[in-house]
């Protein structure tokens, strides 16, 4: 049964007993719910899982490598195909590093249609978490069910940056576009249509006693863990780190508005659940007192520039699915000398293999589930 | 997860808890599907090609380059090369040529719609405004060679 | 020892058939032959009494599927807020009669490594206990096959060859996925069957009866008189248990871990294609239909109409045909199989377990024993 031959490096299969063995599943990276080319490797005894190694890479780019042969503005392109479901988070990631390194202002108006557009950008990410993790979960009407609001959130989007998922649409100093003018009444129905959607999302799957029984205890991810791993966002804070650069470091204008950052204390898999169902909560707080207070005026800079002064610049902002920083090293020209991406899926995936050891292969899949993670971005 | 200080007692409690919890738990999950189920009203599938004639694009929909050009087929290109300059992925030519007066005007504008990713950064960086995106969404092809295309009908106006 | 026979209209038919039909021939045959015309003339209408049994079963259990499909796919569709088929045919009525073409035409292969032999032989056996179960299911008065005295133990026993296929078929598949599928789908099957048992014994206890028919008459009258109602309360959580037993019986979500597509890419069925697969997927859906006819025989009144004591309203009812208000109650109890399905999410394998044997199996026994207190102070 067992094709020796072919293990990965590192595995061996141990023979505990007379009459049982370990054998290896080979999990991706053509699984339904590995979200993408995620190779997984596991050691089996039986139904549980002894030991697994992801292999990530399949659709690696060099997405880092590119950029240094392009200009500024072309590598917020590249941007959008990291985690293409936060693709409008990650363009003003990178817009952030510009605008420290250039010093230059960012008109009000601007700073409040980043500010939709980015929570508009947290409500799909975590629509898409809810449909996957009902998906994967077993209730395939869930996956239907979070993409529905998930393209409703990709209409607007759409509307306002000409495309649905590669957005590229934030520059420094502003965005390419002001807003049209169906923009905030089109948010102000969606957040209408969310409010009532989200009472009926809750009550399908988050009392639900077989998501309970399925998640409660499962994939418990300690705090100190989390902290060692490097998990960020959603992760990180089930674990009961308070930790959202919105808060701590803020950017933009996010000290402007008023909303919590929910914690919950247990780290398994239904308090990550419980904590994205928050944030959408959350985030259509922010966008109701964003959408009040909506102001005219300018909506980019004057500046339009085109080279970064030579140094190194950071910047971090919260996506839906953690911390997303970049660093640029510019040197002379209009070309950066190095661009770094720190993208959250990478971190979030790393304590997987603790996670899961000792839990069954569908607690693999739920807990991979809510981890919430985008393989392109991985890879990069 | 079973605690291990549990007393029978407290696992008797919970145990009944959830026999009554569950259902209900259960119930309030059928009850939305039973929802969505009886109200038609909801679907939100759209029929694609019937609706055609009333499927619109956002204005700002970036399908495929296309040059603005009057009715004469004139177009503002200089052939300044911005767009060129701007594109991350090479997709844009611009082959410049010089008219009778001998100033350098746009000979042939040619796009490779294979390579393009409909970023827009050209469209951004033109000077005249002598492109934008077209709202054509149906773009598949099962000949490569039409995706290299002359955008230009007439020579620029220099 | 039964003998197959459609009852009444057309076995009467075919019996008074055959010898008519030997009249006109005997004249020609000789005297030797004539010594053996009467044992002849009931093998002769065995026969053709078994070959309309075998059409009506095929053509109830063949002609079932492909409308199960279809409604499967649009209360998915629906509950999904999509609208499913709607291309093939009106609102794509056609779209399943290609798909079933579809997989006729495609190559049945093994994999490489595979035990051929069983490999093919798994989808067959699965066919096997859903064709049996179906002879016995009582459609209308005259409307019965086989009419087993011994018809409840008859369904608890065949009904263990379902797993023996998925089994096989999992276990000759080498591919390790599809061997944790069949073996998840044998422990649960093997847990399930007995709750599943269980619940019939319950019916066969209360109504005094084993024979389906006998069963379905002792429910005749209003709508209060059908085992789900006659006896309070407890007929109705027989009925829910028998819903939730039968649901992991059929391995359907929320039970349907033998194929958990999100967690082993299909489970059993994984390697197989074409008409091989259709076989599986022909075998779930006419499972489905003779379940849901057990659950209308034994709890819904069978083909009894749902009278509820207006006389004016009873009279329309009772011209209906008894097999439209069979079938009517065996679309019902499916589309309650499909809301479920498309509602719940699935529970973990050994959660699966602890819920058959901590919480089913108890709550069964302990409504044997009430069902006997009832028979014994009011029965």
């Amino acid at each position: 049964m067992i094709n020796k031959g072919n293990l990965p490096p590192g595995f061996k299969i141990e023979r505990s007993e007379s009459n049982s063995e370990e054998f290896f599943i080979n999990m991706g990276p053509q699984h339904p719910s590995t979200h993408g080319a995620l190779r997984l490797a596991l050691r089996m005894d039986g139904e549980t899982i002894v030991e697994m190694v992801p292999h990530f890479g399949y659709i690696h780019r060099g997405i880092e490598k590119q950029a240094e042969n392009m200009n500024y503005l072309q590598y917020i392109l590249l941007s959008d195909r990291q985690d293409y479901l936060t693709a409008i988070q990650n363009n003003l990631g990178v817009c952030l590093a510009y605008e420290k390194a250039l010093n230059i202002g960012v008109p009000e108006r601007a700073e409040y249609i980043r500010v939709i557009l980015q929570e508009l950008g947290r409500v799909a990410s975590h629509m898409v978490f809810f449909a996957c993790f009902g998906g994967d979960l077993g209730g395939q009407t869930c996956l239907l069910y979070g993409f529905k609001e998930r393209e409703m959130v990709h209409d607007i989007i759409e509307e306002v940056t000409g495309s649905r998922l590669t957005t590229n649409f934030f520059r420094p100093g502003g965005s390419t576009f002001d807003v049209p003018d169906t923009f905030i009444p089109r948010v102000k129905a969606f957040i209408k249509h969310m409010d009532k959607t989200m009472k009926d999302y809750e009550r399908f799957l988050s009392k639900n006693i077989i998501v309970l029984e399925r998640t409660k205890g499962i994939g418990i991810l300690s705090k100190e863990d989390a902290i060692a791993y490097g998990c960020t966002g959603p992760m990180l804070r089930g674990s009961g780190v308070k930790y959202d650069v919105r808060k701590n470091d803020p950017y933009s204008i996010y000290d402007q508005f008023d909303f919590d950052v929910p914690v919950t204390y247990n780290g398994d898999t239904y308090d990550r659940y419980t904590i994205r169902i928050a944030e959408i909560h959350e985030s259509l707080k922010i966008l109701k007192q964003a959408v009040e207070k909506f102001p005219e005026g300018p909506w980019r800079a004057k500046e339009k520039p085109v080279r970064l002064p030579a140094g190194r610049y950071y910047s971090a902002i919260e996506t839906a699915k953690g911390l997303y920083a970049t660093y640029v090293v510019a040197a002379s020209g209009d070309k950066p000398y190095r661009i770094h991406t720190r993208g959250p899926s990478f971190a979030n995936l790393a304590p997987l293999n603790k996670m899961v050891q000792g839990q069954k292969i569908s607690d693999l899949v739920a807990i991979l589930a809510t981890i919430d993670p985008v393989i392109p971005e991985i890879d990069r | 997860m079973k605690k291990k200080n549990m007393t029978v007692s407290r696992y008797f409690k919970r145990y009944l808890k959830r026999c009554v919890t569950g259902p209900v738990s259960l119930v309030m999950g059928l009850s939305v599907t039973l929802k969505y189920f009886f109200n038609p009203k909801r679907i939100v599938t759209e029929q694609y090609p019937e609706n055609k004639k009333t499927l619109k694009m956002h204005p700002r929909y970036r399908g495929r380059l296309e040059m603005i050009e009057d009715a004469e087929g004139n177009n503002k290109c200089t052939a300044c090369g911005m767009c060129e300059k701007a594109c991350p992925n090479a997709s844009i030519n611009v082959l410049a040529t010089k008219n009778i007066a001998g100033k350098k005007v746009l000979g042939r504008y040619e796009y490779h719609f294979g390579s393009c990713t409909q970023c827009g950064l050209c469209v951004e960086a033109c000077p005249f405004g002598a492109i934008r995106m077209s709202q054509a969404f149906e773009v598949a092809t099962t000949d490569p060679t039409s995706l290299d295309m002359i955008l230009n009908k007439k020579e620029g106006q220099g | 020892m039964f003998t197959p026979s459609v009852t009444h209209p057309i076995g009467d038919f075919v019996r008074k058939l055959v010898p008519d039909a030997m009249g006109y021939v005997t004249p020609y045959l000789p005297q030797s032959v004539l010594e053996y015309i009467p044992a002849a003339n009931s093998v002769v209408a065995f026969l053709i009494n078994a070959v309309i049994c075998i059409i009506a079963v095929c053509i109830v259990a063949i002609g079932n599927a492909p409308i199960l499909i279809y409604m499967e796919r649009k209360v998915c569709a629906h509950v999904q807020c999509r609208l499913g088929p709607m291309r093939l045919g009106w609102h794509g009525t056609i779209q399943t009669i290609a798909d079933v073409l579809k997989m006729l035409f495609k190559e049945v292969y093994a994999p490489k490594g595979a035990d051929k032999f069983i490999f093919y032989l798994a989808p067959m056996v699965v066919l096997i206990a859903p064709f049996l179960v179906l002879t016995l299911i009582p459609f209308d008065k005259n409307m019965v096959i086989a009419n087993v005295p011994v018809g409840i133990p008859f369904i608890i026993a065949v009904n263990g060859f379902g797993i023996l296929g998925i089994l096989l078929g999992g276990w000759s598949s080498n591919n390790k996925y599809s061997l944790l599928g069949s073996l998840r789908s044998g422990a649960q099957m093997i847990s399930y069957e007995i709750s599943f048992a269980m619940i019939l014994l319950f019916v066969v206890m209360v109504s005094g009866e084993t024979n389906l028919l006998s069963i379905t008459q002792g429910q005749e009258g209003t709508i209060l008189d059908w085992w789900i109602f006659k006896i309070p309360v407890l007929g109705f959580i027989a009925f829910v248990l028998f819903f939730i037993s039968s649901t992991a019986e059929l391995n359907r979500a929320p039970f349907d871990i033998a194929e958990a597509e999100q967690e082993l890419t299909g489970g059993y069925h994984t390697e197989y294609n074409g008409t091989a697969f259709a076989m599986f997927y022909l075998a779930e859906y006419i499972n489905l239909v003779t379940t849901s006819s057990l659950a209308t025989t034994c709890f819904l009144g069978g083909f009894y109409p749902p009278l509820i004591g207006v006389e004016a309203v009873d009279s329309v009812l009772m011209m209906v045909p008894g097999f439209v208000w069979f079938f009517a109650k065996v679309y019902f109890m499916i589309w309650c199989y499909m809301m479920v399905r498309w509602t719940f999410v699935r529970p973990r394998v050994d959660q699966l377990m602890d819920f058959e044997w901590k919480f089913l199996l108890p709550v069964n026994l302990v409504l044997l024993g009430l069902g006997g207190a009832y028979i014994v102070l009011f029965g």
